[in-house]
């Protein structure tokens, strides 16, 4: 599918709402993950406003499943879940508090749109592949998306997975790297390191393809690429930026999960104005 | 009584039940020999997912097939049921209260020449910990067959403990299995065991020994650990002198410590005095047969006898 310049922009004011709903949710001195959610947010507007079916009912059995499994991302989908209707901006502001239904990591229970219960790292790829197994089963056409850290690569479960999938042939399954470099205490160079992640996953029998996760037509055309691949699953490795759009976090482990203050704050403020004027 | 094998029981139900419901999957881990679920994949090889040595995908990917609408059973030996994959049970399946159905195959000492990394010895106290998790521990053939079936049935997550060897039948095929409820297996007046899975056998004849010594001994399958039937424990414990609880687990956090956590709560009456039999918090061995380890672990009627006295002394 070739896209228009005006389908970019439309995609660009989207993010750019979308960033400005996350900073709603972790207001000056409330904790929350601002670097993981802002990464990853192109791509959740990719998949929510374009790629994917999506319905007015969270539960229509039609529907694409998105799996965070990086899980304490999910504030970027909260943020989309604002614009579907899913949720409202009342309860972004009541997150991670006792009488909200936005948890602190994604819980099906608690929140329409949440397809699982992700969040202890390394499991949603698992999780997803069982949905893509059982949708396929049913002679379902909905597909499944699973959004997974750099850093969560780590766990050893994303790779049992990854040869499971690909020994099921599980076309109807996209997994998408947020490859933002940076995890919660420092790079995941320095951490772990776990280059070539093309190679990695080609090896492993997928369809792989990096991109730049913050290009929103490379993000549509990798989309369209993995939905024509048939007979494997798809890996996209999307290079990103941790804190992107907020350019005083901006590749930075310190804002993997913190406060901002009221200083930072007003900057954020001015950040999504800018990318809302831009776009 | 005749021997009869609970795993045989584990797969020819699950065969039975996917012949009746479509939405029945299975999964498997390398096992499926053994665990006997490949009697179903012999015969719906579209629905069952051998995923290899890696127990974690399993688990997380059976949760992902339940948030499609299908009964996943997943398959392998108790350890690796339970233990390995115990966060992903968690975390996948338990706290979205999926339609996750574990068999934790081979489980306690009854595999028993593969020893301690095969042996499950806290299967039971790990998953009973589990907020919606309901954990079943048959006492034969029959009652295994009763259990998967209820299982299917049940929305939620379930796990249920499997012996590997062919144990004596002790119950009736036609008796029917009541989810969450305890079964007087034999009646008595002085001491009331709690027994589960082999133990109920074991246990019954040491309640033969010891009527001959004129001890009358209650026998009480639980076949349901969790949800535990507590009003039926504390029903069961009153006019007794002592209570005896008997697995094949470790003495910790398993049905020993279900009963007193049951009993403690009652009133005087079903307060007695009550001695847990089990594995001593320790981890098994290997050896040549499954007899000599359960008398290597004390579990013999012979032991619970023994225990039996003891408590009454």
């Amino acid at each position: 599918m070739s896209y228009t310049e005006k389908d970019i922009r439309d995609l660009k004011r989207i993010a750019a709402t979308l960033r400005g709903n996350l900073i709603e949710m972790i207001p000056p001195g409330k904790v929350g993950h601002l670097g993981g959610s802002s990464s990853i947010m192109d791509i959740t507007a990719a998949l929510y406003f374009k790629h994917m079916k999506v319905f007015d009912d969270p539960k229509n059995p039609l529907r694409d499943r998105c799996v965070f499994s990086k899980g304490h991302a999910v504030l970027a989908q909260y943020a989309a879940f604002v614009e579907l209707g899913y949720v409202s901006h009342e309860d972004l502001h009541k997150v991670k508090t006792l009488d909200g239904t936005l948890q602190g990591h994604p819980d099906m229970d608690h929140t329409p749109g949440i397809e699982a219960v992700t969040g202890s790292l390394g499991q949603g790829l698992s999780v997803a592949l069982g949905m893509a197994l059982g949708l396929r089963l049913d002679g379902s056409a909905s597909r499944v998306f699973a959004i997974l850290g750099d850093g969560e690569l780590a766990e050893g479960q994303i790779w049992e997975a990854a040869m499971a999938a690909a020994a099921f042939n599980a076309d109807n399954l996209v997994a998408i790297i947020d490859q933002n470099g940076v995890q919660a205490t420092d790079t995941v160079e320095k951490v772990l390191p776990n280059p070539r992640q093309v190679e990695k996953w080609t090896a492993f029998g997928w369809n792989a393809i990096e991109i730049d996760g913050h290009d929103m037509a490379q993000i549509l055309e990798a989309l369209d690429a993995a939905k024509a691949c048939k007979g494997k699953p798809t890996a996209i490795i999307a290079n990103t930026v941790k804190g992107k759009g907020f350019t005083f976090a901006e590749g930075k482990a310190a804002y993997h999960n913190a406060a901002m203050n009221a200083e930072e704050y007003a900057q954020a403020q001015a950040c999504v104005e800018k990318m809302k004027e831009e776009a | 009584m005749s021997n009869m094998n609970m795993r045989k029981a584990y797969g020819e139900t699950l065969l039975e039940l996917g012949r009746e419901n479509s939405k029945i999957v299975a999964l498997e881990a390398d096992l499926g020999k053994s665990t006997m679920s490949n009697m179903f994949g012999g015969a719906f090889p579209e629905r069952y997912f051998q995923m290899g040595i890696a127990e974690a995908d399993m688990i997380s990917t059976a949760a992902g097939l339940a948030l499609t609408g299908h009964i996943a059973f997943a398959s392998t030996f108790a350890v690796f049921a339970s233990g390995r994959p115990y966060d992903q049970i968690r975390s996948s399946v338990a706290i979205p209260r999926l339609n996750v159905k574990i068999c934790g195959s081979s489980a306690g000492l009854s595999d028993f020449g593969d020893g301690k990394t095969h042996q499950s010895v806290d299967d039971i106290a790990i998953m009973r910990v589990l907020p919606n998790m309901k954990v079943f521990s048959p006492a034969d053939y029959f009652e295994t067959k009763k259990i998967v079936k209820a299982m299917a049935a049940i929305d939620g997550p379930c796990y249920i403990r499997v012996n590997r060897n062919d144990v004596p039948v002790v119950t009736a095929e036609d008796a029917p299995f009541e989810f969450g409820k305890l079964r007087r297996m034999r009646d008595g007046r002085d001491v009331v065991i709690f027994a589960t899975g082999y133990m109920v056998y074991q246990s019954l004849e040491a309640a033969k020994l010891l009527e001959a010594e004129g001890i009358s001994v209650k026998v009480v399958n639980v076949a349901t650990i969790k949800p535990f039937d507590s009003e039926g424990a504390r029903a069961e414990a009153k006019g007794m002198k002592a209570a005896v609880t008997v697995e094949e687990a470790s003495v910790i956090g398993g049905l020993g410590s279900a009963v007193c956590e049951a009993l403690c709560a009652g009133d005087a009456d079903s307060r007695i005095r009550t001695l847990i039999m089990g594995i001593q918090d320790c981890f098994g061995t290997s050896a040549q047969k499954y007899d000599e380890l359960l008398v290597e672990y004390h579990l013999t009627p012979a032991d619970i006898a023994a225990k039996v006295r003891e408590a009454i002394q």
